[in-house]
């Protein structure tokens, strides 16, 4: 036993409940506290990574044995202690960079209490030894990201993006919650060793394990941000881009992929299931690729590519190969993080603006910023020998053997990606400043730049098997096959050079194709349909309610009593004798009903 | 000696206001010497023992044998502190009254005390007596220190909760007059005993007669169309008791009562109960949504929140009957607070029309982040007990008459109270951006924030809400004794 785990998770929830409660006022302390105890729990974090067999004191949540027993317990397996080095590690690095970023803010005191409040409730989802602590930890997460995506409440554009999260977050855990309830009362348990053990009275109904299975996978749909949930994350945006760069693209939603893996057990019981989640995962590749190709907000691109990259991962789930989603989770948290602070440190120099046409030729100025940008996408669209390469070609290497329309997906996947990063980077860095604020941009400070030059490293150098196989379990190698790493090159080369030759001084966009721009219509659909159904059966209920059965009561209740008037007259404090009288009356009549009868 | 105090307690300060002792002070001391009281409870209860702890009787009328009984298990233990929680805080949170100001402070402790009495007492007599007159100052709340159409209000909720009690007056007796007459006893603990001498024809009616009664008094749809509108109308305190303590009367006589006593009828009567309370879960989770006041938002959803208790008490196992209870403490907790600082914007802004609002986050950064931490207990979000008692609800009830091979009406409950999770999250988030976020409405310029003072009940409620969603362990193993003597057959 070991107090150490508690304590790298109880660390920031203490941090946090000490901003709350005392620290509120003094912005810079509060700060202070909150990188204090991330720092404190990555230093832990890897003494847990170093120790093997390190046990956790487990607690009682809920013990009704034989029915239900939910400890609040931790797995420390080597997957576990991957996800608590990669979230502390990279949480550490964003605090810092926080600490420039919102350095004039006037709630900086609840962003850092929103952010440590954040990490506690990550953690608590990578360490939990069952699926009811998850899912507790899991909805924490959910509201502290609604905390930071509505962090400038005073924003209409942010409190609606706040809600719409944490609602369609909700509608992915109504079926998770289902599929955890199917599968504990199959196995008789939550927690997943227990679980794994009597898997074998849940598979011999096929039926029933693909049900659970794929209601479990709506949680990971929703968090996840994958299709047809993924309408929250681009407005996510709205937030801080810290917690773009933290939360919406290197951890939280990499939670689904996590837990996808944490009980792949699960699903490599159904084939079915398999089969749909990585179709939903391709679908989600594809279509947001496409859509990030006719974005002009800098940060909706790194969105939408988020998106993207999330659905290579998914669809590696469903291709029944953990290794291969966690290594793309595990290069991916690098550079996307990298590439969200990079845009970061871009807005806030030049003042808020995120609209790449209304930058342009800021390579010379913001060079740090240029320079570590330009790995993150060589990370990002898969040029060796970055990091995003291997593990993107893993997953096609994957799908080739599998399933080969996903391959070309996939691929297809790969040309886009390259073709919009490109797009930014030219876009972006080079030409003509569009503006007079991208001629007055100027460099971050170095809390900013800091955490980018520490970022790059990994970004460029995770992707080494020898670098990667300490941390996550690499897929198993084929013998050196040169057809699918060779196409994936050539893909992304080729949507790179049509990216620069379309786009190069160019003044705006040459191509406008509205579809893909107003993001396939996704929102207008949905609040139509919301509108169609919710919200019309809340009007007829609501009226209802009152002219049908409110009214009906106080017809009824008028005729049956003997006259409003004389009961209204009660109202008045003389008449409290009339109470005493009637409730004595009662009392008599009770006694004599049951004494005398 | 400790439970005849908060019992009586509370009684004899009322009537020292109401004889003119200072209102506000004494009103107070004495909420706060009976939570005082009732925490000591708390710790010298022991969990784990069947039966009732602490049990003081006097002999009232010996010829008529009823007897001044009372006693505790868990369940009432956890009622009592309910009540003493949520009376301290409603207390804590009376404002200016402008006048009848003792009246209106000996009328919350009448609450208070008629609550402790009803959840403390064994005798079936005092059980129904406490409970009427803990109504009596509610409809006087609301008729004489309420806002809007109060006189309306006042009416419709007096209406429906004496039908109520008639109803279940009604019912009590059948049920006393179903034991062969040898037998027949006021005292909850020999009625426990002589159960099984109900014959099994005669529960369904009782049974019926009992969840009517019981369930006016709880708002069970369809007969709830009383509850937004006293809760609109009624002064915050008032509100606050009431939905929050008086109203799970109801819930806790289904559980003390018709559960144990009549087996068979509840099974009979199961499937209607289903129905109804689905009706609670999805109508009246519509009709909330659909809510354009804050007051009225709120009350309707606490009509909803019912739902689930009722749910945890139709699945018929100890899971499920654990989760109601603890859903009934968690429930009391959170709407108290919601209430109360509904009030205190009404008291503020003159308006709860969710329109008129906006950006209070900005002018009112305290009631910003406590209505936040309730809306978010009171939408099931983990970490708050009201969490706890919904999983344990939903796994009771899904467990139920479990198939592999097809869905059951328990499991089909299961799956729209789950999506009733959903619905609550719509409407309160919709509520609370409406309210605290977004741009400054136009007319509320000067309003201020709260009171430093009321972090006090605040914090109170919430640590506590806090304490049993972390642990509900600490909260389960006090009432399962109890629920385990009514399922002994079944597990």
């Amino acid at each position: 036993m070991s107090a150490l785990p508690w304590s790298v998770l109880l660390l920031p929830l203490l941090a946090a409940a000490v901003i709350v409660l005392f620290t509120k006022s003094r912005p810079g302390l509060s700060s202070f506290i909150s990188v204090a105890a991330v720092l404190a729990s990555f230093a832990g974090s890897c003494v847990v990574f170093a120790t093997p067999d390190i046990q956790a004191l487990e607690l009682i949540w809920i013990d009704l044995r034989p029915v239900l027993y939910v400890p609040l317990g931790f797995v420390l397996d080597d997957l576990t202690k991957t996800m608590l080095l990669l979230v502390t590690g990279v949480g550490a690095l964003i605090h810092v960079y926080s600490l420039g970023y919102m350095r004039n803010d006037a709630g900086k005191a609840r962003y850092f209490a929103a952010l440590s409040f954040f990490m506690f409730s990550m953690l608590g989802i990578v360490v939990s030894s069952n699926f009811v602590m998850m899912f507790i930890f899991w909805e924490l997460v959910g509201v502290s990201s609604y905390l930071l995506i509505g962090h400038w409440f005073e924003r209409d554009a942010a409190a609606e993006a706040a809600k719409k999260a944490f609602l369609t977050n909700r509608i992915g855990d109504f079926g998770f919650m289902l599929g955890i309830l199917m599968a504990w009362v199959a196995t008789g348990s939550v927690v997943f060793t227990e679980m794994n053990q009597q898997l074998a009275r849940i598979t011999s109904y096929p039926e029933y394990l693909t049900v659970a299975a794929l209601l479990i996978f709506c949680g990971a749909v929703g968090k996840s941000a994958q299709f047809p949930l993924h309408v929250w994350l681009p407005d996510a945006m709205e937030g801080p881009t810290p917690i773009s760069a933290l939360i919406h693209a290197a951890t939280m939603v990499a939670a689904g992929v996590y837990m996808l893996v944490r009980v792949g057990f699960l699903f490599q019981a159904s084939p079915q299931a398999l089969g749909v989640i990585s179709w939903i995962g391709t679908i989600t590749a594809v279509m947001a690729a496409l859509i990030a190709t006719q974005q002009n907000d800098i940060k909706r691109i790194l969105a939408y590519s988020t998106l993207s990259q999330l659905g290579y991962m998914i669809m590696a789930v469903g291709l029944a190969s953990g290794q291969a989603a966690m290594f793309h989770l595990f290069t991916h948290a690098f550079f996307k993080a990298l590439l969200f602070l990079g845009a970061g440190s871009i807005i806030v120099m030049l003042n808020h603006e995120q609209n790449i046409w209304k930058m342009g030729g800021l390579a010379g100025r913001l060079g740090i910023t240029f320079l570590t940008f330009l790995v993150g996408t060589f990370a990002l669209i898969g040029l060796p020998p970055f990091s995003g390469f291997f593990s993107k070609d893993a997953i096609l290497a994957l799908a080739y053997e599998k399933d080969r329309a996903i391959f070309w997906l996939a691929l297809f996947t790969a040309f886009l990606t390259a073709f919009y990063m490109l797009r930014l980077v030219v876009v972006v860095f080079f030409g003509k400043p569009r503006s007079d604020k991208a001629r007055a941009g100027r460099e971050a400070p170095w809390v900013m730049i800091g955490p980018l030059v520490l970022l790059a490293i990994p970004a460029f150098a995770s992707g080494f098997s020898f670098v990667a196989k300490i941390f996550v379990q690499l897929p198993a190698e084929k013998e050196t096959d040169w057809l699918v790493p060779g196409l994936a090159l050539g893909a992304a080369l080729s949507g790179a050079l049509v990216a620069i030759g379309l786009y190069r001084n160019r003044q705006n966009d040459p191509i406008d194709f509205a579809p893909l721009r107003k993001r396939l219509y996704f929102d207008e659909l949905y609040s139509f349909l919301i509108s169609a159904t919710q919200e019309l059966l809340a009007k007829i209920s609501a009226f209802l309610d009152r002219w049908i059965l409110d009214g009906a009561a106080i017809r009824g209740a008028s005729t049956a009593t003997w006259g409003i008037g004389s009961l209204l007259r009660l109202f008045q404090v003389g008449n409290l004798q009339a109470y005493a009288f009637l409730f004595g009356l009662g009392i008599v009549g009770l006694i004599y009903f049951t004494i005398f009868r | 000696m400790i439970l005849l105090f908060v019992v009586l307690f509370p009684l004899a300060a009322a009537l020292a206001i109401l004889l003119g002792a200072p209102a506000r002070k004494t009103a107070l001391w004495s909420t706060g010497l009976t939570l005082g009281a009732t925490l000591l409870l708390y710790f010298a209860f022991e969990a784990g023992q069947g039966g009732y702890q602490m049990v003081t009787s006097f002999p009232v009328s010996r010829d008529w044998n009823i007897n001044f009984t009372l006693g505790l298990d868990g369940l009432s233990l956890m009622m009592l502190l309910l009540t003493a929680l949520v009376t301290f805080a409603a207390v804590w949170f009376t404002g200016e009254i402008a006048e009848h100001r003792n009246a209106f402070y000996a009328c919350l402790l009448f609450i208070g005390a008629g609550a402790m009495g009803a959840f403390a007492s064994l005798d079936l007599f005092f059980f129904y007596a406490f409970h009427e007159l803990a109504l009596i100052p509610t409809f006087l709340l609301i008729g004489i220190w309420g806002t809007g159409n109060r006189q309306l209000a006042a009416w419709k909720i007096t209406i429906y909760l004496a039908t109520g009690s008639f109803i279940l007056l009604l019912g009590l007796i059948m049920l006393y007059r179903a034991v062969p007459e040898a037998a027949r006893s006021f005292d909850f603990r020999v009625l426990q005993k002589s159960a099984a001498l109900i014959p099994a024809s005669a529960q369904g009616n009782i049974f019926l007669i009992l969840l009517l009664g019981f369930g006016i008094l709880v708002s069970l749809f369809p007969f709830h169309t009383w509850a937004p509108e006293a809760y609109a109308s009624a002064p915050a305190p008032a509100a606050m008791l009431h939905a929050g303590v008086l109203k799970k009367f109801g819930l806790y006589g289904l559980l003390r009562l018709a559960l144990p006593l009549l087996p068979a009828g509840a099974q009979q009567y199961n499937m209607l109960l289903i129905y109804l309370l689905l009706g609670n879960l999805i109508y009246v989770g519509l009709v909330t949504i659909a809510q354009k006041r804050l007051d009225w938002m709120l009350g309707y959803s606490s009509v909803m929140h019912m739902g689930y208790i009722f749910l945890g008490i139709a699945s018929g196992t100890l899971l499920g009957t654990s989760g109601a209870a603890v859903l009934i403490f968690a429930h009391g907790i959170s709407i108290a607070l919601l209430f109360a600082l509904a009030g205190e914007i009404r008291q503020r802004t003159g308006t709860l029309v969710l329109e008129d609002l906006g950006g209070l986050g900005k002018l009112m950064p305290r009631a910003g982040l406590a209505f936040g931490l309730a809306a978010f207990a009171s939408i099931g979000l983990p970490g708050f007990a009201n969490f706890a008692g919904e999983v344990m609800v939903v796994f009771g009830t899904f467990r139920s008459g479990a198939n592999p091979e097809r869905f059951h009406i328990y499991q089909i409950a299961t799956v729209l109270a789950l999506w009733g999770v959903v619905i609550s999250a719509v409407y309160m988030l919709r509520a609370y951006r409406a309210v605290f976020m977004g741009t400054i409405g136009e007319s509320l310029g000067g309003v201020t924030d709260l009171r430093r003072s009321l972090r006090v009940p605040i914090g109170l409620l919430v640590v506590i809400t806090l304490w049993f969603g972390f642990f509900p362990q600490s909260f389960v193993r006090l009432v399962t004794p109890t629920f385990k003597s009514y399922f002994a057959a079944k597990q």
